[in-house]
């Protein structure tokens, strides 16, 4: 959220955003086994922007509680994982570039191959 | 009174009595059709006096409800008599899906798979009959299309799919449906479609999970386009390992002969560019968009060279570090010394040698049946609960007869796997005579207790 007067943001203040996040595809189990996280993500060095790629980092160290290396590889989500950003595909919205905004829902689920 | 054998040798005769009668039945059908197959089509060739888009008057009565129906009618049943679709995989997904594709007119409905109905298959795979537990699915599905509707064409491809064969298969069908079980295949079909140009109707399902969208249709995506990359072994889990409500792949394989029926008929959107997503134990079906068509996609992108000779050459199996065909893991982490047969352990028993038996499964396993006095402890608590195991290990020693002689310590898992692993964070930590039994419980059925449950 922009504040107009840039009044009462002290430089100390950090701006939170509200998301909504879901591990889906056997994820939740990396996060115990919890699906549906609502969280509030501090944004990064009092910037006003949070990208995926700031979001992936804080989901890694805040909610993933084992085996990281089953969501992640580098900075990006591991091969057979889909994120959504209030269900489209990131590819269409930039990828760790996207733009997160107040109240989006991201969804992170894994490929199943089962039948 | 009959003995068992007896009894047994007689059930057995009339089985293959069976069979025979069976078979003349198929056979007496096969050419029953035949004829009104050739009386059908004299009477659509001028005979009959009411025009009906080539519908007997059999095939009208039949499919009623889908002529009434004004966003199919005539023309959709028309041109799904006329289409033909081919079902990769007769197992959970599958079997709901041949079973729709057969009973609403599909013309020729083919089914590819190389295994065997078992009994845990039973309680997704709804097209199969106890009475073909251990003959081919393709065998059982087959026979129950054909005794649901006897007008259309069931094929029988009873073979695993493979590279060297995809292509003259797939390339008798114009709508493939993958409903197989594991990652190699799902790349080596989508592929297979796009050198082809076939629109592929994927599904997948597992736990309480399911997934379904349409590749390569109308310069839509295909499978690599989503996944340029395979994931990790380790993040493919199966039915077998990780469990399926069996509802579940019920519900994705009737939503995939939904899109292919409405591709086959010309009805509809189908889809494509979009993903739905099954939650079943939330209550929540979402419908996603994803990515177009890559162009830089391998198999379908701008600057693609993968042609017939490509697909022929291509090792899905190393591309996706994954064998077609999942044989379970079979590790071998530890030294023979630190092993021992499920026969070994059975006498030790037997001669009531001090021992403490460890099993590694997580609980849920643990609560379906295990051995008697063994304790559960999970692979992922085992470091947590060592001390657990020295007084257990104690105990037995106190209440062993012979003095002098140590409790011994075996592990054992469902396959042997987990209790290698277990073993050697055991020896780690100073348990250095831990066992663990080869093969797990498994083997314990296969080589001790026939009784003991499998699952």
């Amino acid at each position: 959220m922009q504040n107009p007067q840039g009044f009462g943001v002290s430089e100390e203040t950090l701006l939170k955003m509200q998301l909504t996040l879901e591990f889906g595809g056997g994820l939740e189990l990396l996060c115990d086994s919890k699906k549906i996280h609502n969280v509030n993500v501090e944004q990064q060095n009092g910037e006003d922007k949070l990208t995926m790629k700031d979001l992936l980092s804080w989901v890694r160290t805040n909610l993933i509680k084992e085996r990281p290396e089953m969501f992640m590889k580098g900075d990006t989500v591991r091969p057979g994982v889909l994120v959504l950003v209030n269900d489209c595909d990131w590819e269409l919205s930039g990828q760790l570039n996207t733009l997160l905004e107040e109240k989006d829902v991201v969804v992170f689920i894994s490929t199943l191959h089962g039948g | 009174m009959s003995s068992a054998s007896e009894i047994l040798r007689q059930l057995n005769s009339l089985k293959d009595a069976k069979t025979e009668i069976d078979n003349k039945i198929s056979l007496l059908e096969a050419q029953l059709k035949d004829i009104n197959l050739q009386n059908a089509a004299a009477a659509s060739n001028g005979s009959s006096s009411y025009p009906a888009n080539g519908l007997t008057p059999d095939m009208i009565h039949r499919y009623s409800r889908h002529l009434v129906l004004p966003s199919f009618g005539v023309q959709g049943q028309a041109n799904l008599l006329k289409s033909s679709i081919l079902v990769v995989g007769a197992g959970g997904l599958g079997a709901p899906a041949l079973l729709y594709f057969a009973a609403s007119g599909v013309g020729r409905l083919g089914i590819v798979d190389h295994d065997v109905v078992e009994l845990n298959n039973m309680h997704r795979q709804i097209i199969h009959r106890e009475a073909y537990v251990g003959k081919p699915k393709v065998k059982s599905a087959a026979a129950a299309c054909r005794s649901i509707n006897s007008t259309i064409q069931v094929v029988e491809h009873e073979e695993a799919l493979r590279t060297s064969n995809a292509l003259e298969i797939l390339s008798k069908y114009d709508i493939i449906v993958d409903a197989t079980d594991n990652a190699p295949t799902r790349y080596m079909i989508s592929d297979c479609c796009v050198v082809l140009g076939k629109p592929l109707v994927s599904g997948a399902a597992l736990g309480l999970e399911g997934q379904l969208t349409v590749y390569n249709y109308n310069s839509g995506p295909c499978y690599r386009c989503l996944f340029p990359t395979p994931p990790p072994r380790t993040a493919c889990q199966s039915c077998a390992d990780g469990g399926v409500l069996g509802v579940v792949p019920g519900i994705i394989g009737c939503l995939q002969a939904l899109e292919a029926i409405k591709i086959a008929a010309s009805v509809g959107e189908p889809l494509s560019g979009r993903m739905l997503l099954l939650d079943a134990l939330s209550g929540r079906i979402r419908i996603v968009k994803i990515r177009g068509r890559s162009t830089q996609c391998e198999a379908c992108g701008e600057n693609a060279t993968f042609t017939q000779q490509h697909f022929c050459e291509f090792d899905y199996e190393k591309f996706t570090q994954t064998p077609l065909c999942v044989p379970p893991l079979k590790l071998n982490l530890l030294p023979s010394e630190s092993r021992i047969s499920s026969k070994e352990y059975s006498e030790t028993i037997l001669k009531k040698e001090p021992h403490v038996l460890v099993d590694v499964r997580p609980a849920h396993h643990f609560n379906i049946v295990s051995l008697p006095k063994s304790m559960n402890i999970p692979l992922s608590t085992l470091e947590a609960s060592l001390p657990e195991i020295s007084s257990a290990l104690k105990k037995e020693e106190e209440r062993g007869v012979v003095s002098g002689s140590s409790a011994q310590l075996y592990v054992v898992c469902r396959r042997g796997n987990d209790s290698q692993r277990a073993v050697q964070l055991l020896h780690k930590k100073g348990f250095t005579s831990a066992k663990d039994i080869v093969g797990g419980l498994e083997s314990w059925t296969h080589n001790v207790d026939p009784e003991f449950p499998t699952y």
